[in-house]
């Protein structure tokens, strides 16, 4: 399927001044959630303080929001998880894991013409709620899901 | 540099369905080495993937994300022979961009 290989082996190289801005700390992450309280919000340490840095306190609990996840992961380092949202002008997904140390795993932008159905994998470090948070006409919603972990996924 | 990703972008009717696999470690800085020593922190932070040069998903990712990650979307507007690119970028400034055509 992919004959272009080639090319790509050769277009990487060029990627080299852009990880030179990110080192020198002119872009980070983060930069995204500026809108929010201006703070990391993957650097916190629970749910409500991770959505306060988002700028999303109390978003309401939506049956539009799809989470695609197995009830009961044998291997936590693994997680299969999707995310689908039925809301019109869904703007952003953000997949927020309760008992991980920093609950924030991933946020997608979803510009228009671009599905609101995101899939991934995460790591859950035990049994755990999840949490699906989506942006939609400037508003946020949230769908739950508990994700039973027989092997944890984080340290050891 | 980090090894490819393995993109595939398939189109039909209309809509181009991406799924990317990519290598990297996605250490969380939680892991202890066998000295007991905490392995530091080395993620991808960022990935955005363009279509002829507009972007069509950008993702911010913290350490949670699953060794050697997994993405799957969905865009309208593709077809087939248009170019896909998916540039990302990790916590220690590395990065790495890589192509392939819808088919």
């Amino acid at each position: 399927m992919n004959h272009s290989r080639r090319a790509v082996l050769k277009t990487g190289g060029g990627a080299g001044v852009l990880g030179l801005l990110f080192a020198a700390g002119i872009a980070r992450p983060g930069e995204v959630f500026a809108q929010g309280a201006g703070l990391n919000a993957f650097a916190m340490k629970s749910v409500p303080e991770a959505l306060r840095a988002l700028g999303a306190q109390g978003p309401a609990v939506s049956a539009a929001i799809q989470i695609k996840a197995p009830e009961i992961a044998e291997n936590g380092a693994v997680v299969p998880i999707g995310i689908e949202s039925n809301l019109p002008g869904t703007e952003s997904i953000t997949l927020l894991i309760e008992k991980n140390p920093q609950p924030l795993a991933a946020s997608f932008s979803i510009p228009a013409g671009t599905e609101p159905s995101v899939s991934t994998r995460v790591k859950i470090g035990e049994s755990s709620d999840v949490y699906a948070l989506v942006k939609a006409d400037g508003k946020f919603y949230m769908a739950k899901k508990e994700i039973k972990i027989t092997l944890g996924g984080c340290g050891g | 540099m980090a090894d490819p990703m393995r993109i595939r972008a398939a189109e039909r009717d209309g809509v181009v369905n991406v799924k990317i696999l990519m290598s990297h470690e996605m250490e969380t800085g939680q892991r202890k080495d066998g000295s007991g020593k905490i392995v530091p922190a080395h993620f991808i932070s960022k990935v955005t993937a363009t279509h002829q040069g507009r972007t069509v998903l950008s993702a911010q990712w913290g350490p949670a994300v699953a060794k050697n990650p997994f993405l799957e979307f969905n865009f309208k507007g593709g077809k087939k022979g248009d170019r896909i690119a998916i540039t990302w970028e990790d916590n220690k400034g590395e990065t790495r961009t890589d192509e392939t055509t819808i088919n």
